[in-house]
């Protein structure tokens, strides 16, 4: 049995001049929740598009499970779930309608009542679907993607709209999804959503892969990993500690002192002090976020810089 | 090696979710009161408007011995037709359109085409359905005549009715959005009345002018269902018009419509 549930090579795909996807290689695995991060107009959407069959890619292929999406239709829908960014339905359609409709398109469906009643949907069952609000429209717009049983869910901007109580219920739904072995494609620009949710997380800029990467290993590559900071009675050169190797900042803030940047830099901060003859206190060494590797990835130039030894730059030309 | 699912790689697609798409349109299609009413009642409204009128229900040597309400009830017929084709159908499709319902459903195992075929059956039932009270009250209440030659009458409303679908599949095909769809749908709406004959009835039109309307899909089809409703085989060419009509637009709207 393969153990690739998604193959995507070198998809691209333009509007007219507008390039949307310039050059994008994933595998993801079975079984495996796969963050497709990026900004607004990165790719991200047509992306995944391109992997529902949607749009049919200018160059390179895209595979679910072996099959082509768009020349093996009929096989790839009944084993894809998929949620898209800003479709809604029928106006005047009711959930319980929607949910029936939907179980009928499946030989196999998921009973409709668990979902709803998981989704938080049971007393939204006999609105119309234009009286629910974003959020309800988006947890029924889930439920229809997982009614069919689906091997692959691709889930697009998940829980745009969602209050913080439904965002976190929804991650639960999610993981428990993945429990039962179907492989999640996960677009999103919530950074806390694919810290929390990702086994892997791929960012995407310019219609290109910038990295693919655990999200711990995205932000141990980063070159702001670490976070040192400490209090001090006595004077500091900031000019040493800007010169040690790997540090991305330093600054002062609220009385302390904060240096961020990669991996091995708090030991090397200890060093430069002791030369110093300063003794710091309250030293505190945190992990910098997701966050702040992320905006690092997006902003590096197009070919980056090897940050470290196992990075996997998916940028060749 | 790849996990396939059971299915085999050319199934055909089971009647199963078409129909539950049918059901359910239906069910959505019950719930747009303001269509139901310019479809199915307003025609019906319009007749008996204008059979209250005494001298409308006299027969007039100037109208080849048929009285006013008799011309109507065809144009009554056309009336809802093109209600439902040119102004009904096309806004429903492409607020599903625009709402992404269309590309929602192609990733699912129905086809989109499907949603397509059973808004144009729901349209044309509900026309039908029109058709049939607009016989029956004009009939009982006006003592207008029943068809004389039903096959002749069947046929040129079967080629009507899709030469109005037609006409508004390519309305819905060439507009960008509902709103651009609603002005081209009344244009269409507005002559398709004049050639259908609501404002005056394409057999009581002067010379030239009823020549130059005979040659629009609505007004062979006026012609075609007058001749039935008298007893004649309706005359081939207006037949042919219509169904030429119907196949042009029906081609031309498959090829340019689009799904998102």
């Amino acid at each position: 049995m393969n153990t690739t549930a998604v193959q995507v090579e070198h998809l691209r795909k333009c509007y007219g001049e507008t390039v949307a996807v310039d050059d994008v290689s994933l595998t993801v695995d079975r079984g495996e929740i796969f963050g497709i991060l990026g900004p607004n107009g990165a790719g991200k959407t047509t992306t995944v598009e391109l992997i529902a069959g949607l749009r049919i890619p200018d160059g390179g292929s895209a595979r679910v499970n072996g099959l082509d999406p768009v020349a093996d239709r009929s096989e790839v829908t009944r084993l894809l779930g998929v949620q898209l960014q800003e479709s809604r339905l029928q106006p005047k359609i009711t959930a319980r309608e929607a949910l029936k409709l939907w179980s009928a398109f499946y030989d196999d469906p998921e009973p409709w009542p668990d979902l709803a009643d998981r989704l938080g949907l049971i007393s939204l069952l006999d609105q119309q679907f234009r009286t629910l609000s974003g959020g309800q429209q988006q947890r029924l717009s889930i439920a229809l993607a997982l009614v069919g049983r689906p091997e692959v869910a691709i889930l697009d901007e998940l829980t745009t709209g969602l209050d913080p109580q439904a965002r976190r219920e929804v991650w639960q739904l999610v993981l428990e999804v993945r429990e039962r072995g179907v492989t999640v494609l996960l677009v999103t620009h919530a950074m806390e959503e694919a810290q929390s949710l990702c086994d892997r997380i791929a960012i995407i800029n310019d219609g290109r892969v910038r990295a693919v990467d655990t999200p711990d290993g995205l932000i141990g590559r980063a070159a702001t990993a670490t976070v040192t900071s400490f209090t001090t009675e006595s004077a500091v050169d900031l000019e040493a500690l800007r010169e040690i190797s790997g540090v991305a900042a330093v600054r002062t803030e609220a009385g302390r002192i904060v240096v961020e940047g990669a991996d091995e830099v708090p030991l090397l901060v200890l060093s430069c002090l002791e030369s110093q003859r300063v003794v710091p206190h309250r030293l505190r060494v945190q992990e910098g976020s997701l966050d702040s590797a992320y905006l690092d990835l997006i902003s590096t130039p197009r070919e980056p810089t090897v940050m470290s030894p196992n990075l996997i730059a998916e940028t060749a030309r | 090696m790849t996990t396939r699912t059971a299915q085999s790689p050319t199934s055909i697609q089971p009647a199963g979710p078409t129909m539950a798409v049918l059901r359910a349109e239906a069910r959505l299609f019950g719930r747009e009161l303001g269509s139901l009413f310019y479809i199915l009642l307003f025609p019906v409204v319009l007749l008996s408007i204008l059979g209250a009128i005494p001298s409308f229900r006299e027969d007039n040597p100037d109208l080849g011995g048929m009285s006013v309400v008799d011309l109507y009830v065809p144009v009554t017929v056309l009336l809802s037709m093109i209600m439902a084709a040119l102004m009904a159908m096309p806004s429903i499709v492409l607020a599903y359109r625009e709402a992404g319902v269309l590309r929602r459903l192609r990733t699912t195992p129905v086809r989109p085409a499907s949603i397509l075929v059973v808004q144009v059956l729901l349209h044309a039932a509900t026309v039908a359905a029109s058709s049939i009270l607009l016989l029956t009250v004009g009939r009982l209440v006006f003592g207008t005549p029943l068809p004389q030659s039903w096959p002749g009458y069947i046929c040129a409303y079967l080629l009507a009715l899709v030469a109005s679908f037609s006409l508004g599949a390519a309305i819905t095909a060439i507009s960008p959005n509902a709103r651009v769809a609603a002005v081209f749908g009344s244009l269409a709406f507005f002559g398709s009345m004049f050639t259908a004959g609501v404002y005056l009835p394409v057999q009581a039109m002067g010379g030239l002018l009823r020549r130059i309307v005979e040659f629009t899909p609505l007004g062979a089809a006026s012609e075609a269902m007058n001749a039935a409703m008298l007893g004649a085989l309706p005359d081939v060419g207006d037949l042919l018009v219509v169904a030429a009509w119907g196949a042009l637009l029906a081609l031309f709207s498959v090829r340019l419509f689009r799904w998102q």
